[in-house]
């Protein structure tokens, strides 16, 4: 039953059990948890270590407030590295930020960075980007690690077999002045994908498919463990995008086992380990994967063969659809949840029961750090090549970081984009969330790579459809909502 | 810094039987700039509270006179999205002082607990009585006792228990914080550095 907003997944054909027994071997999410508990509050949380902790100025200042209300310092700056993404513009970086609030609120990040010691890729930086662009990228995020930020994306970081998660701004101040966090252990969830994929999907498609089955709640209280050979076939960028969107399933996180792709991917990079460090490294990281006879509170089964390109019709990333079927009819919705589906058609003024193929398009937005890495530049442009944008549709395609922006020029990527009508702009969050000036303006309709389709997400007003960026590529030549595998 | 402490609350209460409220919804983005944590109440729930040209929207309920109080009763999956911790401030800022649903995100109740904002996870049944007690009489109180853990329809029920954290209910019965309990034992992660390093 699609609902989009279910929690329910023992309703799947679903395998599910318990884990009650203690002799059994490790998750990987257990492996590293374990590692990193300093101790146990009694009857409460865990006292967690944390190995890496990124902040962005949108919510740090608060902590870093904290720190000086109570007068102490960062406890290990070397651990931390901050990154100005979420409130700068893509256009005129060189320039002073316009808006005086958000230049005041970068200028803050930068003021708090040198007064505590932490290391600071601001605007400019070769190095910035994305936070959940740039650890990766930069060879700072590695397997077995345990990793925090303040937004709730940190799950990115678990496609490296690590334990990243988002958290408030008071954790942030927790992890400033302690390195450590309270946590209650989460239960663990292992969610596989087995077969081959179609043709014409990707690893959007997937988690997009995942989370339209088990509903935004259906991973809420779990850490989500991603496996089986469709999963082991990705890439690193492709699996970063499926633990991204783990926090739409409600998950505290995701992750992915290491394995030699992993390896691969980190190697060589800036801050990876190098010489006998590196060869030491991986001897540990090759520990790391779930024993064969580790027991997961609950498992779900997908067939990879069920997945097509998938686009969302409603208000959270739950509502999604293979891009051929046609949004739900009121009485296919659970009762509990239909005033909330009506409320979303009318936002999207949508009917239910429409195809989404052929909708029009006003807006494509290709980047966030879903989606705006170099190899979603590459599906999108070499998607493209060859071919012309739409003239009614407005495209803004935004590298997830200097180095992504930077590898696109070399690959001669800009040069196609440009030669199909499209422009590339400058590194940032941008219509993702719209703190910056690229907003959708009021009911617009845009095919969006990034990963929430809330109502206002993409501006006030605006109306967002989640895809993956060959299906935002389609979009973009097309104008209207349109299956990308007509043109594979 | 000592959070508010949390023993007792009487209330009436302001329903919002909508589900999978975000906190994008909570409080939009553009609203995010700030580097304080005061003020954010003026924009909770922004977009739906205020049009436009900023007039209060009257069919939103926190423009309808008949409801006030400090409890939120919401739909179930309350604070789903982003981790912004804005969210519970703008919660707390404008007031409130507990929120009532059938399910709640993650972040979200570890952000409101940090800030002395009480969740309280009821039943699907407890949740809609409560919505048609409030519906029927908009001046229904609610009585939620931390110590007990018990959260009572006034005058005379139903009542139902509620889960929370041994350790997070003492932290808001006396108005404790986490960094505080941290701080305190930094000799232990000190020494837990050395063994790992
Ligand atoms: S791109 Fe979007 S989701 Fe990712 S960190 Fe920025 S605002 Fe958050």
């Amino acid at each position: 039953m699609h609902s989009g907003a279910v929690y329910n997944a023992e309703e799947n054909n679903l395998v599910t059990f318990k884990n009650d027994n203690t002799l059994a071997g490790k998750t990987l999410f257990e492996k590293i948890w374990d590692k990193h508990v300093v101790t146990k509050v009694d009857g409460g949380p865990g006292v967690l270590y944390i190995d890496r902790h990124f902040v962005h100025e949108v919510t740090s200042p608060q902590a870093f407030a904290g720190l000086r209300n109570r007068g102490i310092k960062v406890r290990r700056p070397e651990k931390t590295v901050a990154t100005a993404d979420h409130n700068i513009p893509t256009l005129g970086q060189d320039q002073p930020i316009r808006d005086e609030l958000s230049r005041f609120q970068v200028n803050k990040l930068a003021e708090n960075c040198r007064e505590f010691g932490v290391s600071l890729f601001g605007l400019n930086h070769p190095w910035n980007g994305i936070v959940h662009v740039i650890g990766p990228e930069l060879g700072i995020t590695r397997p077995g690690m345990t990793i925090v930020c303040g937004d709730s994306h940190t799950s990115t970081h678990g496609a490296f077999g690590s334990i990243a998660f988002g958290i408030g701004t008071s954790e942030v101040e927790m992890v400033l002045a302690t390195q450590t966090l309270l946590q209650n252990k989460p239960k663990t969830m292992r969610i596989n994908i087995e077969g081959d994929l179609g043709k014409g999907v990707m690893s959007k498609d997937i988690v997009l498919y995942i989370i339209s089955q088990i509903g935004t709640g259906g991973a809420t209280g779990y850490f989500v463990e991603f496996a089986g050979s469709a999963i082991r076939s990705l890439s690193m960028e492709a699996r970063m995008t499926i633990c991204n969107m783990s926090i739409e399933m409600g998950a505290r996180g995701g992750m992915i086992a290491p394995d030699e792709t992993t390896f691969e991917y980190v190697k060589g990079r800036e801050f990876a380990p190098k010489g006998t460090e590196w060869d030491k490294a991986v001897e540990e990281w090759r520990q790391l994967p779930s024993d064969p006879d580790a027991e997961f509170d609950k498992e779900l089964t997908f067939d990879a063969a069920d997945i097509e390109p998938m686009i969302t019709y409603g208000t959270n990333p739950g509502m999604g659809i293979g891009i051929s079927k046609r949004i739900p009819k009121m009485e296919e919705i659970e009762k509990s949840t239909q005033a909330t589906f009506k409320k979303s058609m009318q936002y999207m003024d949508f009917q239910p029961g429409d195809s989404m193929i052929g909708k029009k398009v006003d807006y494509v937005f290709l980047g966030s750090c879903t989606n705006g890495r170099i190899e979603d530049l590459r599906a999108f442009a070499s998607f493209v090549k060859g071919k012309k944008k739409a003239e009614n549709v407005t495209v803004w395609i935004v590298p997830g970081s200097h180095q992504v922006e930077a590898q696109a020029e070399k690959e001669g990527i800009r040069q196609i984009l440009e030669e199909a009508g499209f422009e590339m702009r400058q590194p940032g969050c941008s219509a993702c969330l719209a703190m910056n000036d690229d907003k959708i303006p009021e009911g617009n309709y845009a095919v969006s790579t990034s990963n929430r389709n809330f109502e206002g997400r993409q501006g006030p007003g605006a109306r967002t459809m989640l895809a993956s960026p060959i299906t935002a590529a389609a979009a973009a030549i097309t104008g209207k909502i349109t299956d990308p595998r007509d043109f594979l | 810094m000592p959070i508010d402490k949390f023993v007792k609350l009487q209330s009436t209460c302001v329903p919002l039987p909508i589900e999978n409220v975000d906190t994008d919804q909570i409080i939009p983005a553009r609203f995010l700039k700030a580097t304080t944590r005061e003020g954010f109440g003026d924009n909770l729930f922004a977009d739906w509270r205020y049009d436009k040209s900023g007039k209060p929207r009257e069919d939103f309920v926190l423009n309808d006179p008949k409801y006030s109080g400090k409890v939120l009763v919401a739909g179930q999956n309350f604070g789903s999205g982003s981790s912004r911790e804005h969210a519970a401030w703008a919660l707390a800022g404008y007031g409130f002082k507990a929120v009532v649903s059938s399910f709640f995100a993650d972040i979200f109740k570890n952000n409101s607990l940090n800030n002395g904002l009480l969740p309280v996870q009821v039943s699907k049944e407890f949740l809609e009585t409560l919505f048609n007690a409030i519906e029927k009489d908009p001046a229904t109180k609610v009585e939620i006792d931390l110590e007990n853990q018990k959260i009572t329809i006034l005058p005379d029920g139903p009542s139902e228990s509620f889960d929370i954290n041994p350790y997070k209910k003492k932290c808001l019965l006396n108005g404790f914080d986490d960094i505080d309990y941290l701080l305190n034992i930094s000799d232990h992660i000190e020494a837990w550095e050395k063994e790992h390093a």
